[in-house]
């Protein structure tokens, strides 16, 4: 009978250049679905949370769901799985593009990469067949020269790769495909270059895979696109604006970070808006594999076309560093994916120096010719690259995440962060369930563990009341469990706005012949998300760790929409802990057992 | 004055900007029937950075910002 796994690991040894096949472990592939949920487990399992992350012990997992390669919308996702050497915790970095389906596809669940190479290495895979060459010649370069030097040899593969950050040791560094996508956080690219692997590239001979009850996957495609279709976010708002449409509504609820946090309402918002971008500066919309959303955005910088930014990165380049240059953010953008750093962190790892430098901490003789400004156009562009090939002494320290460098200077306080991890563009202050989510993700600071944007903001599936905390803690439980599901399945989490826990079950069974209902799917998601947890356990998590910078506790929003708001963390975490069964932050014995991990 | 910022696809054809005089629109709806925009359009609709609902009532000095169904993430 098929199924909609492959049914085979590669596990490649660097440090005796070795490549074997295993079987994947059915029963537990089944019960942790794949992807997110999969690698976790076999990362647990493996030891590797006690591990130095840098070390030849650490181990990188790319995996792909038992969606990715499968014909359904948006399945073609991998995710990137290891110790991040950026909060000592879980990392795990969903990707989009094409790479996860190709990979899958060949016949493959999914890659384990273990030890360190003594030089510069590369993996090729073509279907069946792996092999390790070495990479010198690659080392050095960027995204696309390294996407295209290897698609001239393989003009038929889809390329992985670290770029200049992940050489260096950014700890902000992450894996890129098809030149433009990235499984972005937690310095997930920091561990491929620890183990000197520069890039990996894969042909696949068939174009999907076979799953378990061709006829019902054929009808849950049909009825998943319908439902895409129907929605006005997955068919209007996501393709027409991209994920930058948010710019202005967040800004309007006051709650649009600003100058390192310090405000929350800009102005000058419009200007960098998706309404901006589409209207000025948009040529085309990109879309991943299989996917009928398109939100991906190619834009034009001067003479170049270069992938236009999310709204994350708008924000974090545009309002946190108090730019207002939409084309400035365009470039640094660029810079990101052409050096193989996270677009988040790198850009709000600069706004916390501006404010060292504002506040006098950080001194011009250490800025070497390019101030650190709020507003500066040439800060944003040349502090990018300084950090992403570790140039200047400063350079290296911002490539290290904002945590690290306001604790250099003594202020951890303006660290924007969670667990080490930057927090990206909502103000938890003026919406109280998405800061439950912030101080509660497994990786740290990070919006798509638990999208409560979505019903305190858009509304979808209803409207909760922002600024209130009754029921976040539920909701946020239940977000993030169904998210560790989607993440695992190998489609896109935007999905998620059209789709609910029923319609993924029926993918996944009539995919791999499992019996989930939307109950059981979502007990799945919290097996995963504990698994998670206690894999930080393990890593030596502290139990007070689940919490949010003070400006958010202490400081009210000065100004704006939502003047006055202070976070109410204090009240909804124990709720949270609760609703959970976790008892100081872990989770209990019974919860274990209830959860069958 | 009243003034309702409007966002994405309610732009087209309209201004972004427009200010309304206060003695002649007493709630949201009162306004949406002016600016041709269908209530079951609107996605979010905001009055002073508070999500609202079109009976709702607006004043002198109130900011409408008006967007159809639009995410991210
Ligand atoms: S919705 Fe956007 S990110 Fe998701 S698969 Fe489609 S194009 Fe990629």
């Amino acid at each position: 009978m098929s199924t909609s796994y492959a049914g085979k690991l590669l596990r490649v040894n660097l440090s005796d250049s070795t490549l074997r096949t295993e079987d994947l472990d059915l029963e537990l592939a089944e019960k942790y679905i794949g992807g997110r949920g999969l690698g976790t487990k076999i990362l647990y399992d493996e030891g590797v949370a006690t591990v130095d992350p840098l070390s030849a012990e650490n181990k990188l997992l790319l995996m792909t769901g038992p969606l990715t390669g499968a014909i359904v919308p948006t399945g073609g996702r991998y995710m990137a799985i290891t110790k991040s050497p950026l909060t000592g915790l879980i990392a795990s970095s969903n990707s989009g593009g094409v790479w996860g389906a190709r990979l899958k596809c060949a016949g493959w669940d999914g890659i384990i990469i273990e030890g360190a190479a003594a030089s510069p290495m590369r993996l090729h895979i073509e279907d069946g067949n792996a092999e390790l060459l070495p990479a010198d010649g690659l080392w050095g370069k960027t995204s696309e020269e390294t996407e295209s030097e290897l698609k001239g040899i393989y003009p038929k593969a889809s390329v992985l790769n670290i770029g200049p950050g992940g050489e260096s040791g950014s700890l902000l560094a992450c894996i890129i495909n098809e030149a433009d996508r990235a499984a972005g956080r937690s310095g997930v690219g920091a561990v491929m270059g620890s183990k000197n692997l520069k890039a990996i590239s894969v042909i696949a001979s068939k174009s999907s895979v076979e799953p378990y009850d061709k006829e019902a996957l054929a009808q849950g495609n049909k009825s998943a696109l319908a439902m895409i279709k129907e929605n006005g976010v997955t068919s209007g708002g996501l393709p027409t604006y991209g994920t930058a449409v948010l710019v202005n509504i967040i800004n309007n609820i006051g709650s649009y970070p600003t100058k390192n946090w310090q405000e929350s309402y800009d102005p000058d918002a419009d200007l960098t808006s998706g309404e901006t971008m589409t209207d000025h500066h948009l040529v085309k919309n990109t879309a991943c594999h299989r996917c009928p959303i398109a939100c991906g955005r190619v834009v034009k910088v001067g003479e170049k076309t270069v992938g236009g930014p999310e709204y994350e990165v708008l924000w974090a380049y545009g309002a946190n560093c108090g730019v207002s240059d939409i084309e400035a953010i365009f470039e640094a953008n660029y810079w990101c994916n052409e050096l193989g750093i996270d677009a988040i962190s790198t850009p709000c790892t600069i706004a916390a120096a501006m404010e060292l430098y504002e506040k006098g901490f950080i001194t011009d003789e250490e800025c070497e010719g390019v101030p650190l400004k709020w507003g500066s156009t040439d800060a944003i562009v040349e502090w990018t690259k300084r950090m992403g090939y570790g140039e200047t002494a400063l350079g290296k320290l911002m490539a290290q995440g904002s945590y690290r460098l306001c604790e250099h200077y003594g202020q951890p306080d303006l660290s924007m962060s969670v667990k080490k991890q930057e927090m990206p563009a909502y103000d938890a202050r003026g919406i109280q369930g998405i800061g439950i989510n912030y101080a509660t993700s497994n990786r740290g600071g990070c919006h798509v563990r638990g999208y409560l944007i979505s019903p305190e903001i858009l509304g979808l599936p209803e409207q909760l009341d922002r600024l209130a905390t009754e029921g976040k803690a539920e909701w946020t439980k239940i977000f993030q469990d169904l998210t560790a599901v989607i993440d695992s399945s190998g489609m896109c989490l935007f999905t998620s706005f059209a789709l609910g826990a029923p319609d993924y079950a029926e993918l996944i069974n009539a995919a791999t012949g499992t019996s989930y209902n939307a109950d059981t799917l979502l007990a799945a998601g919290e097996r995963i998300y504990n698994l998670e947890r206690l894999f930080n356990k393990a890593a030596g998590m502290e139990s007070d760790a689940d919490k949010l910078p003070k400006r958010l506790t202490d400081v009210p929003i000065a100004e704006g929409p939502s003047k006055g708001e202070i976070s109410k963390i204090a009240d909804t975490l124990p709720e949270y802990y609760e609703a959970r069964g976790w008892k100081e932050a872990f989770p209990t014995e019974e919860t274990i057992e209830r959860l069958g991990l | 004055m009243i003034e309702v910022r409007l966002f994405a696809s309610f732009r087209a054809g309209r201004e972004k900007i427009i200010l309304l005089d206060a003695s002649i629109y007493k709630t949201a709806s009162d306004i949406l029937f002016s600016l041709d925009i269908p209530e079951d359009e609107v996605a979010i609709l905001l009055i002073n950075g508070r999500h609202s609902k079109a009976y709702d009532t607006v004043k002198d000095g109130d900011i409408v910002a008006l967007f159809p169904p639009v995410g991210g993430g």
